[in-house]
Formats: C-alpha cells, sequence, structure tokens
C-alpha cells in the first residue's frame, strides 16, 4: 500500500471547507424551514454513510433543522433471523466449511450467531472476498464450501463472479447460500409505507458504482423527492446535503450524482451484465425491520443451480419474526429516533442485539449506541 | 540428573520430548537451557532469589503472568518469542517495576519444527537481554497434534518497585492529560497483513519493543505520573475506557493529535477497523499532570521507544466513566470499549 493512499482520503476531511458547506447549509434553512412544523428529514440509504456520519460526527456539527434517517442501507443488519438459522442448518453438515464476511458473524439467529456456534465446533471460516471463497474450495477438494453471500448490488457483482469463475473451472465442493437484496425495491416500500415522512435521499455510493443512477429516477418523478447519490467522506456528506437543500429550494426534485469520480449514470456494463447472468430476481424476500418486500433480493438463475447452497442442502427455511418489542421499522422510516425505541440499550445492546438495526456498526441502532452523545453525562448503561 | 548421550534432536517436536524421559532431557539440555538461560540453572523445583539485592532497588515486588497465542508465530518485526517476553516486561514497566526476572512455560504441539521452536527461543533470549531481565525457571509440555496452535508461550514475571511511587487511578485529576509513547496499531495491522487470509500488502513492522527504560525516563522527571498502560489486546480505545471507567472523571482526546501511520490508517479505512481498537505491543499511555508535559514529553522523545510521544487528551470531568473523540471535522463521539473480536464490514 503506497505511503501517500490517505493523501485521496484527507482532501475530502477539510475541516475548513467542511465549515464553509455548514455555513452555507445554516443560511439556507431559513426559507425552508418557513411554515415547518418539524425538521427536514434527509435518508441516507447506505450504512456506510451511517457509519461516516458518526464517525465524523456530522450529526453534531448540522443544524438541528436537519436531522438524518438511517435507512435500509446495512445489509447484515436486515439479514432475518431465519437465514442465519438457515446457514447454521448448513454449517451442521460436518463436511461443510461456510466462508463468511466478518460483520456477518456476529449476526443473530434465532440461537446461535456464526461466532457461537464455530465455538461449539462448526467449520466456519471469515473471508474477505467470495474470490477467498473459491480459494479455500480448490485447497479443500474433500470438503464442501458454502459462501454465505450477503450485500447489496455492491458485493453482488464479486459473487457473480466467483460463481462464473466456480463453473468454468468446473469446481464441484463450492457452493453460494445467496442472501443478495436490492435497493430499489426495498427503497420503494419505504416510500410506499403509510407513515413515510423523509424529505430527500442521500443515495448510495457504492450501489450506485454498479446499477448507476438512472434507476433512481422514479423517486424525483414519481414522489417529488431529491436524489443525490453521495460519496463517504465527509464532504461528500455535507455537499450532498447541500445539494438536497437546493433542490428542495428550487422545488425541482431531481436525481443527482455528488459521487462522480466514482459513479457513472450507467453504472458497470460489466458487473451488471455478470449479475443479469448469474441472478434471477425473488419474488419475495424477508428483512429485519420491514417484513416481506417483493423482487428485493436474488437468488442463483437456473442454470447455476449446481452452485446455490439451498438446493444442494436442505435447509428449515422457516420465516422467524422479530422480537415485539423491536421498533426497527419505525426507525428505519424516520417515524422514531432510535434511542426512542422501547428497548433501545436495554436490553437491545450491540453485545446482545434485539432489533436488526443494533447488529453492525453500520446500523443506526449500533451507530447511536456506539458514538452517541446521548450516553455520555449518563453512568455506562 | 545425568547427561543424555549427545544425539541430534531431529527435526520436529514429538510426544517424547515432554514425556520426562532422555528425548525432553536432550531439548532441555541441547536446547532450550542454553538458548534461554544467560547464567547457571538452579538444580531444584523452583529458582532461587536474592532478597537483598531486590530489597536494595525498592520495598515491593511486582509480580504479573500473561499466555501469548498469536497467529501467524512470525510477523514483521517479531514472533511470539519476543511478543512473551516483552508483554511481561511491559506489564512490569507499567506498574512502575523495574523487570528482574522472567519464568517461560511452553506448551508446544506435536509436530513443530524444532528449527522454528530454535528461532523463537532465541528471539525470547534476545528480548530478555534487550530488556535487561533473566529467564530463571520454566517448563515444557508437548501437547498432541491438534491441541494447540502451534506454540503457546506463557511468562511470569518479577519486578521491583522502587520506593514512593504510587500508580494508580485514584491518583487521576480533573485537566489532567493523555500522552501515547508513539504510533497506534502498528502491531494490529502487521499480523492482520501476516495472516494468509488478508490478500492485502501492509508495509509496517509491529511495535513490539521493551518499555521500561521509556517508564523509568517517564518517572524520572515526572514522579506523579498517576497511570501508564500498554495498549495491548483492544488498543488505545480499550486502555483509556478502563482507566476511567466508573470513575468521576472522563477523557476527551482529539483524532488530530493522534499518531497513526498513513499505512495503517490507509489499511483500516480499506477494512473498515478503527486504529483506536488495534492491537499495540510497545506502545503505552499515560496520564500525567498537565504541567508535567512538557518535561515528559521530552523524556520520552529522548528515547529510541518514545520519539513519536505526544499528548493526545485530556482528562475532564464531563461525561464521567466515558471516553469521547474529537473528530477532525469538530464533531464529538464516543468511544466505546470494542465488543468482541475485530470484524471489517463488507461494504
Amino acid at each position: 500500500m503506497p505511503n501517500d493512499a490517505m493523501k485521496y482520503v484527507d482532501e475530502f476531511r477539510d475541516p475548513q471547507l467542511a465549515k464553509r458547506l455548514l455555513a452555507e447549509i445554516s443560511a439556507m434553512l431559513p426559507s425552508l424551514m418557513t411554515g415547518r412544523q418539524r425538521p427536514l428529514q434527509i435518508m441516507e440509504v447506505c450504512g456506510g454513510h451511517t457509519h461516516s456520519i458518526f464517525r465524523f460526527g456530522l450529526n453534531d456539527l448540522l443544524p438541528p433543522e436537519i436531522e438524518f434517517v438511517h435507512g435500509p442501507g446495512c445489509p447484515v443488519c436486515v439479514l432475518p433471523m431465519g437465514r442465519i438459522d438457515d446457514c447454521l442448518a448448513i454449517a451442521n453438515n460436518s463436511n461443510v466449511i461456510i466462508a463468511s464476511f466478518g460483520d456477518a458473524m456476529r449476526v443473530p439467529g434465532s440461537a446461535q450467531s456464526l461466532l457461537q456456534a464455530r465455538a461449539l465446533g462448526a467449520d466456519i471460516r471469515m473471508v474477505y472476498s467470495p474470490a477467498d471463497a473459491l480459494e479455500l474450495a480448490r485447497k479443500n477438494p474433500h470438503k464442501e464450501v458454502v459462501f454465505f453471500a450477503l450485500g447489496f448490488e455492491t458485493t453482488m457483482p464479486g459473487t457473480a463472479f466467483t460463481v462464473l469463475n466456480a463453473a468454468r473451472e468446473k469446481i464441484a465442493n463450492f457452493s453460494v447460500f445467496c442472501n443478495h437484496i436490492t435497493i430499489v425495491s426495498t427503497i420503494k416500500a419505504i416510500l410506499d409505507s403509510p407513515d413515510m415522512r423523509l424529505d430527500g435521499f442521500l443515495g448510495p455510493g457504492h450501489v450506485s458504482m454498479i446499477i448507476g443512477t438512472k434507476v433512481f429516477d422514479f423517486i424525483p418523478q414519481d414522489y417529488r423527492l431529491p436524489f443525490v447519490v453521495a460519496g463517504f467522506e465527509p464532504l461528500d456528506i455535507l455537499q450532498s446535503i447541500y445539494m438536497v437543500l437546493l433542490q428542495l429550494q428550487s422545488k425541482q426534485p431531481h436525481v443527482e450524482n455528488q459521487y462522480s469520480r466514482v459513479v457513472q449514470s450507467g453504472g458497470s456494463a460489466q458487473a451488471l451484465s455478470a449479475i443479469g447472468e448469474v441472478f434471477r430476481l425473488r419474488d419475495m424476500f424477508e428483512w429485519r425491520g420491514l417484513g416481506s418486500i417483493n423482487h428485493s433480493a436474488v437468488m442463483l438463475a437456473p442454470e447455476f443451480t449446481k452452485f446455490d447452497a439451498e438446493q444442494r442442502f436442505s435447509v428449515p427455511n422457516i420465516s422467524i419474526a422479530d422480537p415485539k418489542s423491536c421498533q426497527c421499522g419505525e426507525v428505519l422510516k424516520g417515524v422514531i429516533k432510535p434511542m426512542e425505541c422501547k428497548v433501545f440499550g436495554n436490553p437491545c445492546t450491540p453485545e446482545s442485539p434485539l432489533g436488526a438495526l443494533m447488529v453492525s456498526s453500520e446500523g443506526a441502532c449500533a451507530a447511536y449506541y456506539n458514538y452517541g452523545k446521548q450516553r455520555m453525562g449518563a453512568k455506562r448503561v | 540428573m545425568s547427561k543424555s548421550p549427545i544425539r541430534p534432536l531431529g527435526d520436529t517436536i514429538n510426544l517424547s520430548h515432554g514425556s520426562g524421559g532422555r528425548d525432553m532431557h536432550r531439548l532441555l539440555e541441547q536446547l532450550i537451557l542454553p538458548t534461554l538461560c544467560s547464567g547457571p540453572i538452579d538444580d531444584g523445583d523452583a529458582a532461587s532469589i536474592a532478597m537483598a539485592e531486590l530489597i536494595n532497588q525498592g520495598d515491593r515486588l511486582a509480580f504479573t503472568t500473561d499466555s501469548y497465542t498469536i497467529t501467524p508465530l512470525v510477523f514483521p518485526g517479531g514472533d511470539i518469542g519476543s511478543l512473551a517476553v516483552n508483554g511481561t516486561v511491559n506489564d512490569l514497566a507499567m506498574s512502575g517495576a523495574i523487570p528482574r526476572y522472567l519464568s517461560c512455560a511452553l506448551i508446544i504441539e506435536e509436530g513443530f519444527s524444532i528449527k522454528a521452536l530454535s528461532s523463537i527461543l532465541q528471539s525470547m533470549r534476545t528480548a530478555a537481554d534487550q530488556a535487561n531481565i533473566r529467564i530463571i525457571a520454566g517448563d515444557t509440555k508437548v501437547v498432541h497434534r491438534g491441541a494447540a496452535d502451534g506454540l503457546f508461550i506463557n511468562t511470569a514475571g518479577i519486578g521491583v518497585i522502587p520506593s514512593k511511587r504510587q500508580l494508580g487511578r485514584e491518583h487521576i485529576r480533573n485537566d489532567d492529560i493523555v500522552i501515547v509513547s508513539g504510533f497506534i496499531g502498528d502491531h494490529g495491522a502487521a499480523v492482520l497483513a501476516a495472516r494468509d487470509e488478508l490478500q492485502l500488502a501492509i508495509p509496517v513492522d509491529s511495535d513490539c519493543q521493551p518499555l521500561h527504560v521509556l517508564t523509568e525516563a517517564l518517572l524520572s522527571v515526572c514522579p506523579n505520573t498517576r497511570i501508564m498502560r500498554d495498549a495491548t489486546r483492544g488498543g488505545v480505545a480499550s486502555v483509556l475506557n478502563e482507566l476511567i471507567a466508573d470513575s468521576s472523571f472522563g477523557i476527551q482526546i482529539m483524532e488530530t493529535l493522534i499518531p497513526v501511520r498513513p499505512v495503517v490508517r490507509g489499511a483500516c479505512e480499506i477494512l473498515g477497523l478503527d486504529p483506536l481498537y488495534l492491537a499495540n505491543e510497545g506502545t503505552m499511555v499515560a496520564i500525567i499532570p498537565e504541567q508535567d508535559e512538557q518535561p515528559a514529553l521530552a523524556a520520552m522523545q529522548a528515547q529510541a521507544a518514545g520519539v513519536h510521544a505526544r499528548r493526545i487528551g485530556k482528562v475532564t470531568d464531563h461525561y464521567p466513566g466515558l471516553v469521547s473523540l474529537l473528530t477532525q471535522m469538530g464533531g464529538e463521539r464516543l468511544i466505546d470499549i470494542p465488543s468482541g473480536e475485530l470484524l471489517p464490514r463488507i461494504c
């Protein structure tokens, strides 16, 4: 890694530029707030944005008239318990190695997480990419290696290319437990919710790198809301908020691309082609905190069935309801703030999460808990 | 004990090397004792330590033990041997003690390479000599293949605490300052990079090193040092939380003051980790009175282990029992104790 790698990051963390942007944002607010009783609610769709907002203390810096609503964009958080149980059912086959991303290891199933199952003897390995999982399969020809695939369109191409490689190399001991989810149908489900109260969106930067920006045109067209695809550095986020406010001011909502150094309007043709070849939409997929959403996830296409772990192994495939006390859905839609949830902090904590959003550091509740100022001044929970 | 006939040790450790029989004696006499021990070895079941000399150096003994398990056993900047010595030396030094004696217990997995063992023992000896501590007692066990991850090492250390040194959390006061002795996260990043599964080159060495010279330098100019801790597992974030847990004070650190190498920051950005939570093996945190800042930093910076020492924050009566970070953007957030092992984010 070159020593100057950080210069491409530091440029987007200049405190002086941030101050100027904040001043400009504040200057726009009086006219926007005229006649409004509640703050402007801007949803950051992506968990990476949630993480950055808290890590850099941006929610602390912005005026109180601007409120972030932390969207469904943490793929780890929104994974339902039943899918973890299904993965553990596969892991319990004595000949199986489960290869998982690190932050999926702690997601609770109805009885156990992958980490807990590993402690009890299941062969579960942490990998950094699906290619690493395929390499495990090459190195362990007498074992069945199952890649626990999850994530939005950001991580889908990696899985798709890996399946294509496995098919080309005729690797017989590799399969994918597919939990990839799609962002557009999910945003639509939130927008169609009767208690939706958003004023604009920070669009997902990494996802848009793959699927482009045109797919979000329906948001300004059908729902009259600004949508700005945003990068992940503090200045990216502040500039994107500024762009959302300009759109609100002009009353001409449209899709804008703040993250143009990475995102192109058409996305990545190569990645989309691989996704199109390897995956098909599922009719229905259950989300933690949001319930079932039509066409919100993918499965392997029929020609890749032999790489589909759900076909290769028997899984219980039981739907397990979220705990009744959790209010994840209301938090996701901006109806309540995380700390207004009945179980926030007690008993729902990052160490023993009850609800989806307390699971990963990108989850809204975990971010509030881990980084949140509301805990400052109080005794440790 | 009668000397075993001189016979080569072979290439690998097997169960007979831990059996108490001839093979074990050969291992001890040909490899372990001559490598680890600088002076004559006591014949008995326990090493005897002359009290008079210790009494001359102080009025209390510090006694600590730690077990070392790490994957991989050898990493850029160190190995499990140097870690096992420096870790215990540093635990002694952090209590204000002068490190003196060390014990060493080896748990070796059947099939372990004799050459690798020899190299690790040599590394222990080099680290012990560097820290001016003598290895005077030990134990060797061999376990079945699969029962250990190659090699586990336990060390216990004894040091002497000079009279009048009183370190402890109860001495921390509002407006005290928090200093760190060098770049943070180097060890954690070096070990991550050395693991097979991470296809990411992070050109950084572990900071594995003894800190007793540094602590003596600090204490010589700042005898009212409140407390010192080496920021090992859990990193600086965990140590700071431990220092003020259940206290009427909190700690506020400044992101812009925290020394992190660009390569470590870069690796953390890519992996979604925070250098504040990465392990260190030769970097310490200290809380000292504000008026001692300049002499304390000057004394530390004059030592090789403290060249990059700097103030990173202060004790505050805001947020009792909590650690907060003033971000480079001007926001403030909580720095909590990490939950479980560090797991990289997926996107």
